[in-house]
């Protein structure tokens, strides 16, 4: 058996780790590979040094969880192969293409877990694109792991449990929050009792951090549409409402996001079969409750599956290695597998009640105005999709992004890709699962041109 | 004024680096965006109309955030941990 190349694990989030631990106590030695410099991956990210923060500053309720995590990974050291800062943007032919210290290697592998995560899903909006915009998680990266604020005066804005998360994060650090304005209304936010019986301890928490907000004095307003970011250079303050119930703050920081997207290329890349899922609004690789795609060998775990959150991620991660280690004829604890896959359907049912409390904005694709620009690396504006749909006849996503350049740029779509597929759909009056979905090509993150001719006359030889 | 404002890691130790041919101080622990951000307003120009960029996700998935060294290398600033001596130029668009 030592003759079979090693596992494979992409991630070094909550799922890859539990994924990594799992097989490590079968006797197995995966490869680990993330991008990161260190494990944890988003929620349970490190600082570069250590800041005179505790965990329980930086990770809050979670502080156990993030400890845990990173101990238990610590500990597998010398009994499976790490690469961190190593991105991992190929895969073909059973071979993964790692670039790595400005190098690029192929590595086989037998058995492939791709726990790749997620990140914010956005809507355009006018200025979103100014200096002073980030992400949620964006804003979070600064302030957690690089000790930083986004502004001295800063405003979150979208949906999402993130939103009220990142909002009181700054708030407790100390930060100004100027308002939290919400999406949806408030009314959704009664869907959240439904969710007592499944998580009450979840829902208490974001009842009590709401509460705590309005307390120090941050404004929330619900409903929030017609939002504008004000300014020329950077980000000077946002308007929202309607004209005649204009609504206007001054700000020198925003934080949006509309909850998340999984990461999903390669899962493409590696041959997987998507459907689309009507709860993400996305296509996702179909998988099994295990973890299993509809290629052997290649497992799913955590966000990068479909949206579920950290907790959800740490189960999955280890049930993905069960079926890993079932497939291959050793020894798993069936028993284990069960109750992780019951845990997770519980934490599935709660997801779908976080949805109807934190609901995707419906009137987007309707009212974005022409100008707006969709694709920030292309540089192109919803106009621009929209006389392509109408001049090309255009009803699918691949096709409008070779008329139309939304979606070809350096991001591959990430942070464009959700609000083309829902514009196209809204113009076309289809149905968002009939535009289909961006292909993702090889690297699915830039890397230098040179390391990827090297990598491909490699190959051809 | 700058964009980013330190709440941790102000005491840390200085590195020293170029921005634009100025000399410049970020402090241990820094990635390149927080190190550029905590000067300045902007981190790069757009590719084609060249508009004021900063940055967007801070974990590598926009590419927004990408900056040159003088020697031509480019760095996902998000992602790149500052080194003392780095040559950084910014608002320099895509090479043609
Ligand atoms: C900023 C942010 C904050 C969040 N906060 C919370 C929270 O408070 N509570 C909660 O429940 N959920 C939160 N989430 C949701 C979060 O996605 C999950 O809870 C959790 O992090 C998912 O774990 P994961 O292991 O699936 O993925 P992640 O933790 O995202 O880990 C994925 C890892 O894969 C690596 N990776 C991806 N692609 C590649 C590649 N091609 N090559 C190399 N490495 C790669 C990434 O670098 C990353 O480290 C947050 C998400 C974000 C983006
Ligand atoms: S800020 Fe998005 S990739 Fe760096």
């Amino acid at each position: 058996m030592s003759e079979r190349p090693q596992p494979l694990i992409v991630g070094a989030g909550p799922a890859g780790i539990r994924a990594a631990q799992a097989l490590v106590a079968a006797g197995l030695r995966p490869l680990v590979v993330d991008e990161a410099p260190a494990c944890g991956g988003q929620i349970y990210r490190q600082r570069l040094v250590p800041d005179g923060r505790s965990s329980r500053d930086l990770y809050g309720s979670e502080a156990v969880k993030a400890e845990a995590l990173h101990r238990d990974f610590a500990a597998l050291a010398g009994r499976l192969d790490y690469w961190p800062q190593s991105l991992l943007w190929n895969l073909r032919d059973g071979r993964a293409d790692i670039m790595a210290e400005g190098t690029s290697r192929q590595v086989a592998y037998d058995g492939l877990v791709l726990a790749t995560g997620a990140t914010d899903r956005i809507l355009p909006i006018p200025g979103w694109t100014l200096p002073g915009v980030f992400t949620l998680g964006g804003a979070q990266i600064a302030l957690k792991s690089q000790g930083c604020a986004i502004g001295n005066r800063i405003v979150f804005l979208g949906s999402g449990p993130l939103l009220y998360l990142v909002a009181w994060q700054h708030m407790k650090a100390g930060v100004a929050v100027a308002a939290v304005l919400d999406t949806a209304p408030f009314s959704a936010k009664f869907n959240l009792l439904r969710g007592l019986p499944l998580f009450p301890e979840i829902v208490l928490r974001g009842m009590r951090m709401t509460a705590e907000l309005r307390l120090a004095g941050v404004a929330l307003h619900y409903g929030v549409g017609d939002v504008r970011i004000l300014g020329e250079e950077r980000v000077e303050g946002i308007a929202w409402g309607a004209a005649g119930s204009e609504r206007r703050l001054p700000c020198d920081g925003i934080g949006y996001g509309l909850a998340l997207r999984s990461e999903t290329q390669l899962a493409d890349l590696a041959g997987c079969r998507f459907a689309f899922n009507a709860r993400d609004r996305a296509f996702l690789p179909e998988r099994d409750a295990a973890g299993r795609t509809s290629m052997p060998g290649v497992y799913l775990a955590g966000d990068g599956a479909g949206i579920a959150g950290a907790d959800a991620a740490e189960r999955a991660g280890e049930l993905a290695a069960l079926a890993l280690l079932e497939d291959r004829g050793l020894p798993h604890d069936a028993a284990r597998a069960q109750v992780l896959e019951a845990e997770l359907a519980r934490i599935g049912h709660f997801r779908e009640v976080l949805e109807s409390a934190f609901p995707f904005p419906p009137h987007w694709a309707t009212a974005v105005a022409d100008e707006t620009m969709l694709c920030r690396c292309e540089e192109v504006r919803a106009g621009e999709v929209r006389r392509a749909v109408a001049g090309f006849g255009v009803h699918e996503l691949n096709r409008l992004k070779a008329v139309s350049r939304v979606g070809m740029g350096r991001c591959q779509g990430r942070i464009c890709g959700a609000a083309a597929a829902e514009l196209l759909a809204h113009e076309t009056g289809r149905d968002l699962a009939a535009v289909g979905r961006l292909r993702s090509q090889a690297p699915v993150k830039p890397i230098p041109l040179t390391l990827a001719l090297d990598a491909h006359r490699e190959a051809a030889e | 004024m700058p964009l980013l404002h330190r709440i941790a890691r102000k005491d840390h130790r200085p590195i020293g680096f170029v921005l634009d041919g100025a000399p410049c101080e970020g402090r241990e622990g820094d990635t390149l965006l927080t190190a550029i951000l905590a000067q300045r307003e902007r981190l790069r120009a757009s590719d084609f109309s060249g508009e004021p960029r900063a940055g967007f996700c801070q974990m590598g998935a926009c590419q927004d955030c990408w900056v040159a060294l003088e020697n031509g290398e480019r760095l996902r600033a998000c992602s790149t941990a500052l080194v003392a001596g780095m040559r950084i130029v910014t608002g320099q668009r895509r090479a043609a």
